[in-house]
């Protein structure tokens, strides 16, 4: 393993897959006991850096770390110094100062993980940058994946939506890719990046012919935040032509999973009956992304100290 | 207790050590494996028995403590022995014994010094541990670090009303005050030594070798 984890490529299909399972020891380890909690990072501090809003993401890691014995610090931008103009650069250091082991942190600017990774001493994790990449989101989909259908190797999955602007997509289509599923991303032209052609994976731009296909979908959310110019005429027509309805869900074959990594649009991108059915993984999610996490903090930060 | 009926390998021993070559062969482990197994059934007897009673009552009482009787075995080796001790005592006893396996690596204390590691499988029976008789299983006992991981695992995955070890070398130079309750060889050695030990299910044969040199 690498000292950080920055973006889906910093996984080789070894290291991956050495997360994965141990993702899977370790919920198999907890599973009905009582004390749930680890010795393992007894004394090592971990800070969640958050630059930008967050709930599943900065609690999973939170509990992760607390699970895995680590004190746990949380910083989010609003009501710290930097609001009183520090810079990333100068915050990260102070919490160094201050003996961090390891960063998490999440940046609304693409690639600050990777300016952060040459300032610190320690293992920074990217816990998502603006639209860049979200590697442990990634982990904790393919986790899933492997648990509900027992493989990756040869997995069909559809990622439909807003590529573009999808860190989530971007992680997974990585390494999913490196795992040995085949990807296939579903979305408007308008919603597909400059130089997809150079992705490993196919493209395809009508939803309901990629379906009966699929072992996987994964509804990506239309993130409103970032929707600065007229990617598509309305969003009823956006949900006509890409969102998952019962109507769709039921081209899918019998053993497809749903999932979507949340917040989810209800009735935008995906229907509630779809969310709130028996193929959907979006909470059980939930509780894979400590297992996920914690296997991630225990292979960077529980060796010897770099 | 059996001397090893190979010959010593043509390493030249240092002198004052004893000397490098196999220590116990297939047909040893099954052996000293079977005499564990009846120690183990022994001791559960005497533990569970009112002494002075009948043998019919004795014989109940002995179920009742093989009953309370969970095998756990430390991963790598220790899982597969425990596994093989409980089919023994099966097969002396006609009793099925619950087997589990404890993982403890994340709770090693020397995972700063030697990098971390793959996770092996913890599995309990599900009865559980609770008010009942532990055994921890190991292949080798030596600085006694890995037994303090396991009790410490064992501390969070419930309250056993007693736990005991079971090793099957025990090759000294211990760092905590740890001792086994059942041995199935007691092996001096020096620190510049490895106690290797091959099992059928890991490895794909039975033996136990000493091995001069510290690292591989």
């Amino acid at each position: 393993m690498k000292r950080h984890l920055l973006e889906a490529a910093d996984l080789d299909r070894a290291d991956a897959t050495l997360v994965l399972d141990t993702a899977a020891q370790i919920d198999a380890a907890l599973v009905g006991r009582e004390v749930k909690k680890l010795p393992t990072l007894r004394g090592r501090t971990v800070v969640n850096l958050f630059y930008e809003d967050s709930t599943r993401t900065r609690i999973s890691f939170e509990l992760a770390a607390k699970r895995l014995s680590a004190d746990v610090i949380n910083f989010s931008a609003k009501g710290s110094s930097v609001s009183k103009g520090e810079s990333l650069k100068d915050t990260a250091l102070t919490l160094e100062a201050m003996g961090s082991d390891a960063i998490v942190v999440r940046h609304w600017a693409s690639g600050a993980p990777h300016r952060l990774a040459h300032w610190v001493r320690g293992s920074v994790v990217n816990a998502g940058d603006g639209t860049h990449e979200h590697p442990t989101q990634a982990l904790l989909d393919a986790y899933t994946i492997r648990q509900r259908l027992g493989r990756l190797e040869g997995v069909r999955v559809a990622i439909v939506g807003d590529v573009l602007h999808s860190r989530v997509a971007r992680s997974n289509v990585g390494l999913l890719h490196t795992l040995g599923a085949e990807v296939t991303v579903v979305a408007p032209p308008t919603l597909l990046p400059v130089g997809i052609g150079s992705w490993p994976v196919e493209v395809s731009y009508d939803l309901d012919a990629v379906l009966p296909k699929a072992d996987v979908v994964m509804m990506l959310r239309v993130q409103a935040e970032r929707m600065n110019a007229s990617f598509f005429p309305s969003a009823r027509e956006y949900s006509r032509r890409y969102g998952l309805d019962a109507h769709r869900m039921a081209l899918l074959g019998d053993d497809a999973i749903v999932r979507h990594p949340g917040p989810m649009n209800r009735g935008m991108e995906i229907a509630a009956e779809v969310a709130d059915s028996v193929r959907s993984t979006i909470v059980e999610q939930v509780g894979n992304g400590v297992s996920v996490r914690m296997a991630v903090l225990y292979l960077l930060l529980g060796g010897a100290p770099a | 207790m059996a001397s090893s009926p190979e010959p010593a390998r043509s390493t030249a021993p240092k002198s004052g050590e004893p000397s490098a070559g196999t220590l116990l062969s297939a047909a040893d482990v099954a052996r000293v494996v079977d005499r564990m197994a009846h120690q183990l059934i022994e001791r559960c007897a005497r533990g569970g028995g009112v002494a002075g009673d009948g043998a019919v009552n004795a014989a109940a009482d002995d179920s009742a403590g093989l009953r309370d009787l969970v095998l756990v075995g430390i991963p790598t080796r220790g899982a597969p022995l425990a596994r093989r001790l409980a089919a023994r005592i099966e097969a002396f006893s006609a009793i099925a014994v619950d087997v589990g396996a404890v993982d403890i690596t994340l709770y090693r204390d020397d995972l700063r010094l030697r990098g971390v590691r793959a996770l092996e499988p913890t599995l309990l029976p599900d009865a559980g541990i609770d008010d009942r008789l532990v055994v921890l299983v190991d292949d080798v006992l030596y600085s006694g670090r890995s037994v303090r991981a396991a009790l410490d695992a064992l501390r969070d995955l419930g309250r056993p009303r007693s736990v005991q070890l079971a090793v099957l070398i025990d090759r000294g130079h211990r760092e905590l005050p740890i001792r086994a309750d059942f041995v199935g060889k007691n092996v001096p050695t020096s620190r510049a030594q490895q106690v290797k030990v091959h099992l059928q299910e890991t490895d794909g044969t039975d033996e136990v070798l000493l091995i001069d040199g510290e690292n591989q």
